[in-house]
């Protein structure tokens, strides 16, 4: 891994410090921005979380305002969905697809960069609603009529509806950018099923937001309009219709949800093997297991919406849809079990949390049967006990699989092992504490307690389990701070990783930990599944592909982060006035042509 | 000719609600939801029932899995090396043909409830109630009865709810009596519910509708058919008039400070229509949507100042002195 073979391609201007940082494009310095600044945002949203259990420990607490406690829930929401978890799968999709397919960087190195800066700044001004006369109050989903000008006068639903509008921009440009290299980039002999699962399940979150983002993105544009122009889309009164948001939200709305389990299922899919010695059970079954998913999840939209008086019918063929989902879900459990059976399972703290992942996923999925039984949904529909089964979903299970990819590729990024009894500390809070948090909630909902109420009164016989719940966050922040620490500590005296420190079998074990800017002196060139199990336990030697030409790398660039600057002004201009907008607008025009100029 | 397939589904049914319902009822009293008062809610908690007792199968069954593989195969030795294997079509098949079929038995299951559920029975009779931020109006157009936030309904009876909303989106629930209902602005949503016992149950908005959703609360009075005509006969009369100078003096104050810009009150000037009908306000027992307890020390404080009661309330502070506040209280009072 010589430097020569980097400074052979074009003289170019080098930043160091900071501005390395702001201008750079490499997709491994790109995926951990995205990381470090969704992780920042995951610990508002858990603080906004710990506020939330705070106020409802008991009945009739005044920790906060209605007003506020209403922000509060809505911003929780908005922020784990767009800014916590969406971005930490993209953040590690975007430093381990191109590693994991045997690529230099992605397609699109300044797209990829344009992608992570309007992320950052898009979730900074959502969350600058806050100190301009109120965040949204609205729910993370902002149904109509409740959002109009009428029922939400402050800013709080414009911030909502354009950092949205950003965060889709983003989200739109980055999956652009994995289809493209997952397609085209791939290391000679991967063929398609070759990929590693966590690149498949990628690939198809990819597709999902592609096809699922306009329809929130084109709705929320129409909101802006009643909210500000005086159209009627939403407002029943002017000949609209309030049911017309609900269905283009949830069009994008329940993609979403695989948007944000299905990378969460491939990083399960990566560490289960490896831990257990053995290949991933029935490849293909979990792959197109995947795609099923994928597809069928644009059919279901409406089972979020089982009480706003549609036909029987109508309800029973979404009733029908949400359960053929459940198929392919299944099958891949069984698959990953029987992956682990009559394998060599290495417990450590990955294979954990991997595990962990699994045991809470089928709750949380049996959860999802009930509300897919239309009779049984009349009853528990936002109650506590949809608040208790999309946190079995999506912290039980996304959650802990983000935590698996953090204990699993954090050598491979930073050089050094986290500590491994942290680990099992942490994984041991953070499983009793989900379970404690989550658990009692199907039982409220039963009871009776709808969700987004900012108190209840004694009388209710609520007080017990919602204590319950308030404890078990408790432990949750208390896992937080342990996994923190280990970071910190690890990245200062963590053992030392070398190249493959967990025996892995795909191609980022190869190379070395970090990797190079380049991140492979010589493109790997792939006969299987599991190139790197072929070197270690066959014998044979990693046969590299035969290159036109050396190293080209692509140009450090400024004009991303400036570009994403002026977009967001342009964004502020449109809630305040023309001279922002205009200022935006100059400097997105400027930054533009300062892009196309420059060489790539 | 006598049909087994009935009994049969009927046996296999009874068994998975009894395995349920053991379960369930282990820790404490029934939740709400499954403590049915009709037979709209007990279809939905026998549905419940079969329905956690095969959850409580499959999660058993695939967590012992689970842990049982972790445990079992853990490393023993560095250098062990277990056998490649890649997949098993057979085995694949079966795991997938399984719960294929356990989700084509809760389909039937859910279809067969949810059409005995939206059958609405003939002659039920009609209340149409209307969401607001944050109470609710109650209407019985046969009856020409107009309140608010609690509702009367004889027991034994088909009850036919037509639902709509005034503002935003609400939904309508009480779930002893089954499920909800949004109400939604432009549209007109029907809900039928036959409660069969007596009680006075709980209901809410659950859709969340702004600042005070947390307090828009309402009863459902089930009560014996009798009691029921008395309670119609009471409320179809107007209000009742004033008989002391005091109370004399808070009707009058009704017009003059403002209160019927709002409210109504059947048989005098009141006949505002953006608040509760005050008509019978003295035969309920909570104001402010299920809030507070009806009593002249709560019902002056509500109307001195009514945010500081209920956060977000629409109902506007106007700056009354001691005097005026204890002739409206008294009033009010009397409208039993």
């Amino acid at each position: 891994m010589s430097s020569e073979a980097v400074s052979a391609s074009a003289a170019r201007r080098e930043y160091s410090g900071a501005m390395a940082w702001l201008t750079t494009v490499d997709h491994k310095r790109i995926g951990l921005m995205y990381i470090a600044a969704s992780m920042f945002f995951l610990l508002v949203g858990g603080l906004e979380a710990m506020l939330i259990r705070i106020q409802l420990a008991e009945a009739n607490l005044k920790v906060l305002n209605p007003e506020l406690y209403n922000q509060i829930f809505t911003m929780h929401g908005t922020t784990m969905v767009f800014l916590a978890v969406m971005p930490l799968l993209i953040g590690l999709a975007n430093y381990m697809v191109p590693l994991l397919i045997g690529a230099r960087d992605m397609a699109y190195p300044r797209l990829n960069a344009l992608g992570l800066w309007i992320f950052i700044l898009g979730g900074v001004f959502l969350n600058s609603s806050f100190l301009s006369g109120g965040a949204p109050a609205a729910g993370w989903f902002g149904y109509a009529p409740l959002t109009s000008a009428q029922y939400s006068a402050t800013t709080g639903v414009d911030f909502w509806i354009w950092g949205l509008e950003l965060l889709g921009i983003s989200s739109i440009l980055t999956s652009l950018n994995f289809v493209v290299t997952t397609l085209w980039l791939r290391a000679p002999g991967m063929k398609l099923n070759r990929m590693p699962m966590f690149v498949w399940t990628n690939l198809v979150t990819a597709f999902l937001i592609l096809f699922a983002m306009p329809s929130i993105s084109a709705a929320l544009i129409l909101l802006f309009l009643d909210r500000r122009v005086g159209t009627f889309f939403f407002d029943a009164a002017g000949g609209g219709d309030p049911l017309l948001w609900q269905h283009l939200f949830w069009f994008f709305g329940h993609p979403e949800v695989y948007i944000l389990i299905l990378p969460a299922m491939g990083v399960i899919s990566e560490v289960l093997p490896v831990f257990s010695r053995k290949p991933l059970f029935g490849y293909a079954a979990v792959a197109y297991s995947s795609v099923a998913i994928g597809f069928i999840g644009f059919a279901v939209w409406a089972h979020h919406m089982f009480t706003v008086g549609m036909a029987p019918v109508i309800n029973a063929v979404f009733a029908l849809a949400s359960m053929i989902i459940a198929v392919p879900t299944a099958i891949k459990i069984f698959n990953w079990i029987a992956t682990m059976w009559g394998g060599s399972i290495r417990v450590t703290s990955a294979l954990l949390f991997a595990v962990g992942f699994i045991a809470l996923f089928i709750i949380g999925g049996l959860g999802g049967i009930f509300l897919a039984t239309v009779p049984i949904d009349f009853q528990v529909q936002d109650t506590y006990f949809v608040v208790g089964h999309l946190h079995y979903v999506l912290f039980g299970g996304s959650i802990l699989a983000i935590f698996a990819a953090i204990y699993y590729w954090f050598p491979k990024m930073t050089g050094r092992m986290l500590n491994e009894r942290f680990g099992i500390v942490h994984f041991a809070l953070q499983f009793i504490g989900t379970n404690l948090t989550f658990f009692p909630m199907h039982i409220l909902g039963l009871e009776g307690m709808p969700r987004r109420i900012y108190t209840y009164a004694a009388n209710l016989g609520w007080d017990p389990l919602n204590l319950l719940a308030t404890v078990g966050a408790f432990i949750l922040a208390a896992a937080m701070i342990v996994f923190l620490y280990n970071i910190l500590v690890s990245l200062k005296n963590g053992k030392l990783a070398g190249d493959d420190p967990w025996d892995g079998d795909t191609l980022e074990w190869a190379t070395s930990s970090p990797p190079q800017v380049y991140n492979f002196a010589k493109i790997p060139s792939v006969a299987s599944r599991r190139p790197l199990w072929d070197v270690k336990h066959g014998g044979k030697p990693l046969e590299t592909a035969k290159e036109a030409h050396g190293i080209h790398l692509p140009a450090p660039s400024i004009m991303p982060l400036v570009l994403a600057v002026g977009l967001t002004i342009m964004m502020i201009g449109l809630i305040y006035g023309l001279i922002p907008l205009v200022i935006g607008l100059v400097i997105f025009v400027a930054a533009l042509f300062g892009w196309i100029n420059q060489p790539a | 000719m006598i049909s087994i397939r009935p009994i049969l589904s009927n046996t296999i049914r009874l068994i998975f609600v009894a395995l349920g319902a053991l379960t369930l009822s282990g820790c404490a009293g029934a939740p709400a939801a499954l403590s049915p008062a009709s037979p709209n809610a007990a279809l939905v908690s026998d549905l419940f029932f079969v329905l956690f007792a095969i959850a409580l199968v499959v999660f058993v069954v695939v967590e012992s899995l689970l842990f049982f593989s972790v445990i079992r195969f853990r490393r023993k030795k560095a250098d062990e090396m277990p056998a490649q294997i890649h997949g098993n079509p057979k085995l694949e098949m079966i795991w997938t043909t399984i719960p294929a079929l356990v989700l084509v038995v809760v389909f039937w299951l859910t279809w067969q409830t949810l059409i005995s559920l939206a059958a609405i029975p003939p002659n039920a009779m009609n209340v149409k109630v209307t969401g607001y931020q944050w109470w609710w109006r109650v209407e019985y157009p046969d009856l020409g009865i107009v309140t608010a936030n609690e509702i009367y309904v004889p027991a034994g009876q088909d009850i036919l709810f037509t639902l709509n909303s005034n503002d935003v989106i609400h939904s309508f629930w009480v779930p002893e009596l089954g499920g909800k209902m949004d109400m939604i602005p432009g549209h007109t949503n029907r809900l039928w519910l036959r409660p069969t016992k007596v009680g006075i149950y709980q209901g809410q908005c659950a859709e969340f509708c702004g600042t005070a959703h947390a307090q828009m609360r309402f009863t459902m009075n089930v009560a014996p058919v009798d009691q029921f005509n008395a309670w119609v006969a009471q409320q179809k009369l107007p209000a009742p008039a004033p008989t002391t100078d005091q109370t004399r003096q808070g009707l009058q104050l009704m017009t003059t400070v403002g209160c019927q810009a709002c409210h109504a009150i059947n048989g005098t000037s009141a006949r505002g229509i953006l608040g509760p009908d005050l008509t019978h306000i003295a035969s309920r027992k909570t104001i402010a949507a299920g809030m507070l307890p009806l009593n002249a020390e709560n019902l002056r404080a509500w109307i001195r100042d009514p945010a500081a009661e209920k956060p977000g309330t629409k109902m506007p502070k106007v700056p009354l002195d001691d005097k005026t506040l204890d002739a409206l209280t008294a009033y009010l009072l009397t409208l039993k």
